[in-house]
């Protein structure tokens, strides 16, 4: 999976889960600042992230996934081994 | 003030989800109408249970009460009571301002919280593991939650709290409510109570205590109190909420006023943990002390919206009690029972019924007691068999009594200036 189509499902499940428009979910966008999550959304956020990517993501990782592009890189990596 | 030198506590706006309704209008004219709101259950396959019916609320939009994103982090328990809220402070036209949060509390309480939330959780957990709770799941499912995110909604930061006594929560929400405001401790309170028990846990629980009407083949007529061929309780779902304010406050700003508070009663059974007590002796000391702390006599209530569940033991030991402390005037009042219609809330039951104790006040009107039938000799009182009845009415009582053998009567009065 290419960057462009793993940012493309990170975007829907954003979309989903925090009933923001596409358009809002750019690479930069920083989940609370820019997206309107808190703390407990940014929890289950990456839960469900988890589940579509079906990957674990740690804790210590996930509490430094804070925008769009972080997580995306985070799950290129992770995909690509 | 009132005789005692109490501050006056009036209800000003009524919000009210129910299986017969969402809303006062639907709610009132389908209550008085004596429909019936029970039905075969639709939430889940119920039919390896003993009783496969209750009352569903119908056609219930979350999305209209609350922010979009908000709806799936919250039990229904609370989107009913959110949504009840709603409608009440829209009723009220109360606006909460940045004058006035301090004075602004809620007090909405539940029976027993969030129970779907629970099943789904530990259907995760045994599936998918730990790993799979969500963070919404304990923000979502604990009963004062409820208040906590009507203060949230609403910006008011009175006092918040909420009460958790079984079928008597939402009468001893207002009840306390009454008292916080007669104490100067709030101006206004957003007063009720919510339940959403139709889950397979929460009717399975009921089931096992053979408290329910297994009539499954006429849902319609299953609730049917104080009638001889009653069998049981049919479970409800909903919320109702009610704005009560201080006199003074609702005169200065105009508010439409439904009917006064003037008596709240409360007492405890100590007897056993779901029976009423056979004596009727708990609820005869929770009504008289009501009629007390009105400061009338019991020959001054007109009607009682009763608890009358239908369950055997409730309705019998219910009128015995009423026999006893009222005497002879017993024969004179008008009794009903509106859980024939919309099936027992159980923590929503004292708020829904207070609402359409208030609104019987306000109108006029007897609300029925419906699928009377057949004359129980033990249950011989007026209880406004199946047709609601036009009586002025002065002074009104609600009763709600709990698992527990916990009681709370109100005692509501036609506001006169």
């Amino acid at each position: 999976m290419d960057k462009e189509q793993i940012f493309s499902k990170v975007r829907d499940v954003i979309v989903e889960k925090l009933k923001v428009k596409p358009e809002q979910v750019t690479l930069d966008a920083h989940f609370i600042q820019d997206l309107g999550a808190d703390s407990l959304d940014t929890v289950e956020l990456i839960m469900s992230l988890e589940d579509h990517f079906k990957m674990t993501i740690p804790d210590e990782e996930a509490e430094k996934l804070d925008t769009v592009g972080k997580a995306v890189d985070y799950i290129f990596n992770k995909l690509k081994g | 003030m009132n005789p005692f030198g109490r501050r006056r506590v009036v209800i000003t706006g009524i919000g009210i989800v129910s299986p017969i309704g969402i809303g006062k209008e639907e709610n009132w004219l389908n209550c008085i109408e004596g429909k019936s709101g029970i039905g075969k259950i639709t939430k889940f396959d119920a039919s390896a249970f003993r009783t496969t019916i209750a009352g569903e609320v119908k056609n219930f939009e979350p999305s209209k009460f609350l922010d979009p994103k908000e709806v799936d982090k919250f039990d229904p328990f609370i989107q009913y009571a959110v949504a009840s809220a709603v409608l009440a402070v829209n009723d009220s036209k109360l606006s909460i301002t940045s004058e006035n949060p301090e004075r602004v509390g809620v007090h909405i309480g539940s029976g027993i919280g969030g129970l779907s939330f629970i099943e789904k959780t530990y259907n995760a957990i045994l599936n998918h593991g730990p790993r799979k709770i969500s963070p919404y799941f304990l923000p979502g499912l604990i009963i004062n939650m409820a208040s906590g995110l009507v203060s949230i909604i609403f910006g008011a930061k009175g006092p918040n709290s909420a009460t958790a006594t079984a079928c008597a929560t939402s009468a001893h929400s207002i009840g306390d409510s009454f008292r916080i405001i007669q104490r100067g401790e709030a101006d206004v309170m957003i007063a009720g109570g919510a339940e959403a028990p139709i889950t397979p846990i929460g009717l399975g629980g009921f089931c096992a205590l053979r408290a329910l009407s297994t009539r499954n083949e006429e849902p319609e007529k299953a609730s049917r109190p104080f009638d001889l061929k009653r069998d049981g309780f049919v479970m409800g779902e909903g919320a109702g909420v009610l704005i009560l304010e201080v006199l003074e406050h609702a005169l200065s700003r105009n508010a439409n006023i439904y009917a006064e508070i003037v008596g709240y009663g409360m007492s405890g059974d100590a007897f056993h943990v779901t029976a009423p007590c056979s004596d009727g002796d708990g609820a005869i000391r929770c009504m008289k002390l009501a009629i007390e702390d009105a400061g009338i006599k019991p020959e001054d209530i007109d009607y009682i919206n009763a608890h009358g569940t239908s369950t055997p033991l409730n309705d019998k030991v219910e009128t015995m009690a009423i026999k006893k402390l009222f005497g002879p005037h017993a024969y004179k009042l008008a009794i009903s029972s509106t859980k024939s219609m919309t099936g027992h809330l159980l923590g929503a039951a004292g708020a829904i019924e207070t609402i359409f104790t208030a609104l019987a006040i306000k109108e006029g009107i007897v609300p029925p007691t419906i699928n009377y039938e057949f004359p129980d000799p033990e249950c011989d009182l007026d209880y406004v068999p199946n047709k609601a009845r036009k009586m002025e009415i002065k002074y009104a009582m609600n009763n709600s009594f709990g698992f527990g053998g916990t009681n709370a009567s109100l005692v509501l009065k036609k506001f006169e200036g």
